[in-house]
């Protein structure tokens, strides 16, 4: 498949969809590719209980001229104004695609704007035990369960850090799980000045009061984390700790993350400039990179409103509605307070640094374990010596791992930013700029902005 | 929960296994009991991220390897395979862009 538009939308998440739907409202000929099979992202992810404001928009998605690309993946853009995509997943007897029509198999799209809404995923931080079956993240295991798994009746510890994890834990007991406790580290200090600045925001206070129902029953514990999962063939128990108290407790499932990490693989390898971990933006959310705009939790984690705003105004900045942009941006800075209450609400203990022991794989993928990792002095060091994160993930899960237990940053992103079928990359065609130097430029924040680029955040 | 009036019938590992639409593969294998994959140094493994980012869930379908069952729903007549079947292959390294 060999097309162009007037916009690509990567991600269709809210952001996402915010986007697609306001600009193809205002006439543009627009795309928006997302890996799932269904639009909505992560928070509204397919299933039963969605919100009315969720189904309202994806119905709105529907209804647009839009064209869908869901179950479409991005690996790489190798000339500007170009992104390659693949099929997520392959139909039976055709492993390399090859029984496919063309246009089924690989997907050149051609833009002249861009909006990057590749939303988040969750923090994982290792410990022993953590490559246990039934020990995933709390996102995850709701995903799993808005998938069809049955929770009826099993024991489920919620753990980590994040507004995430009351929300996961009362969709749970909804479900009919039993929450035997919700474990957040942040300490009782962060959290109560975090509730005090909710109390400025009516609609995330009774969403609040929503969970705090759901969950009567379950005890949140705070400055509180497991330390160790226990189990031969699958989880039976996990180790909390609280202080200076250690008790051991018997589950079904520990639904463990440390709150959210922005997913900017893509944004770096398109050589837009990232601070401090986020992709930085002016105003209207146009990046380092002409005509590139980003939306949602890559600009900074703050939650479906703002995604949804965010997804407005780059969509009314890159169709040239300059002025109604203006005008929702303004809506969207008074929103940025809760940004950084958020960040300070889930700012790690830094005892957790301690969690892993000797012996605990850090990179899942190859199987690397904490000492192997800490004579290294840099990731890429620890990539060239030990495959730290060089397998299938690509160091999405122990690259954010160990940026918090040693202090790394994932010095370059390279194509293809997801694994793609060796037939894809030899029919995409042959690179013209030169990634490797672009984005670890962008990353340093030395890279000369190609057009006059002040970051407004 | 109300039962629907269709279900999928598919398999994993050969075992056949009945689940309502939507089911993503994941959640079948999880019901299934079933590891996704064995990792590098043999430790079985299940779904961590769920949102088709770690890779752990990869399983076979229909033959094709490497399929991330967290980002695929089921579909009748489907056949699953988690790596205990596979060959004793580093799956990893022919990851490796």
């Amino acid at each position: 498949m060999k097309e162009s538009f007037d916009l690509v939308v990567a991600g269709a998440g809210p952001a996402g969809i915010a986007a697609a739907v306001t600009a193809a409202e205002a006439g543009l000929r627009v795309a928006v590719v997302d890996d799932n099979p269904a639009p909505g992202g992560q928070i509204w992810r397919s299933g039963a209980h969605l919100p009315r404001s969720a189904q309202h928009w994806i119905a709105r998605l529907h209804r647009s001229s839009a064209v869908p690309l869901l179950g479409w993946r991005i690996f790489d853009s190798p000339e500007p104004n170009l992104l390659c995509a693949e099929p997520s997943s392959f139909p039976p007897s055709s492993p390399n695609g090859s029984s496919l029509p063309p246009h089924r198999r690989h997907a050149e799209l051609r833009f002249k704007k861009l909006i990057l809404a590749t939303g988040a995923r969750e923090r994982f931080l290792p410990f022993p035990g953590w490559t246990l079956p039934n020990v995933m993240g709390a996102g995850a295991l709701d995903a799993l369960v808005r998938g069809g798994l049955p929770i009826a009746g099993k024991r489920v510890v919620v753990a980590g850090t994040g507004p995430l994890l009351l929300a996961v834990a009362a969709h749970l007991a909804r479900r009919g799980a039993k929450i035997v406790t919700v474990c957040e580290q942040a300490s009782f200090a962060q959290l109560a000045r975090f509730a005090a600045h909710l109390a400025l925001e009516p609609a995330k206070l009774a969403q609040g009061a929503g969970f705090a129902l759901a969950l009567r029953s379950a005890r949140l514990r705070t400055g509180c984390w497991p330390i160790a999962a226990h189990g031969t063939d699958r989880l039976r128990a996990v180790t909390l700790r609280q202080g200076h108290n250690f008790w051991d407790v018997d589950c079904d499932y520990l639904a463990c993350g440390f709150h959210l990490v922005p997913n900017i693989e893509l944004p770096a390898l398109l050589a837009c400039r990232i601070a401090g971990g986020f992709v930085s933006t002016n105003g209207l959310l146009e990046t380092s990179v002409p005509g590139i705009y980003c939306a949602g939790e890559p600009t900074g984690i703050g939650g479906v409103e703002l995604a949804l705003l965010e997804g407005e105004i780059a969509a009314l900045a890159a169709s040239a509605q300059t002025a109604r942009a203006q005008k929702v941006a303004r809506r969207r800075r008074r929103k940025l307070a809760f940004v950084r209450a958020l960040e300070r609400a889930c700012t790690l203990d830094p005892q957790l640094r301690t969690l892993p022991a000797e012996d605990t794989f850090i990179c899942r993928c190859e199987d690397v374990p904490y000492a192997a990792l800490c004579s290294r002095s840099s990731w890429r060091e620890a990539k060239l010596h030990t495959r730290c994160g060089m397998g299938p993930c690509q160091g999405r899960i122990c690259g954010t791992a160990t940026e918090f237990l040693f202090g790394w940053n994932a010095d370059s992103v390279r194509p293809p930013v997801f694994p793609a079928l060796v037939a894809n990359l030899a029919v995409s065609p042959a690179r013209t700029h030169d990634f490797n130097g672009a984005s670890a430029a962008s990353r340093a924040g030395v890279a000369a902005p190609t057009h006059a680029f002040k970051e407004t955040r | 929960m109300p039962e629907s009036v269709r279900s999928l019938a598919l398999t994993v590992n050969g075992v056949p296994i009945a689940v309502q639409p939507g089911t993503t593969v994941a959640a079948a294998v999880l019901m299934a009991g079933a590891p996704t994959r064995i990792s590098v140094t043999g430790e079985p493994r299940a779904p961590l991220c769920g949102m088709g980012i770690c890779f752990e869930c990869r399983v076979t379908i229909d033959g094709v390897p490497h399929q991330r069952s967290c980002q695929i729903l089921c579909r009748s007549g489907m056949q699953v395979r988690t790596a205990p079947s596979e060959p004793a292959a580093n799956p990893a390294r022919e990851f490796a862009p």
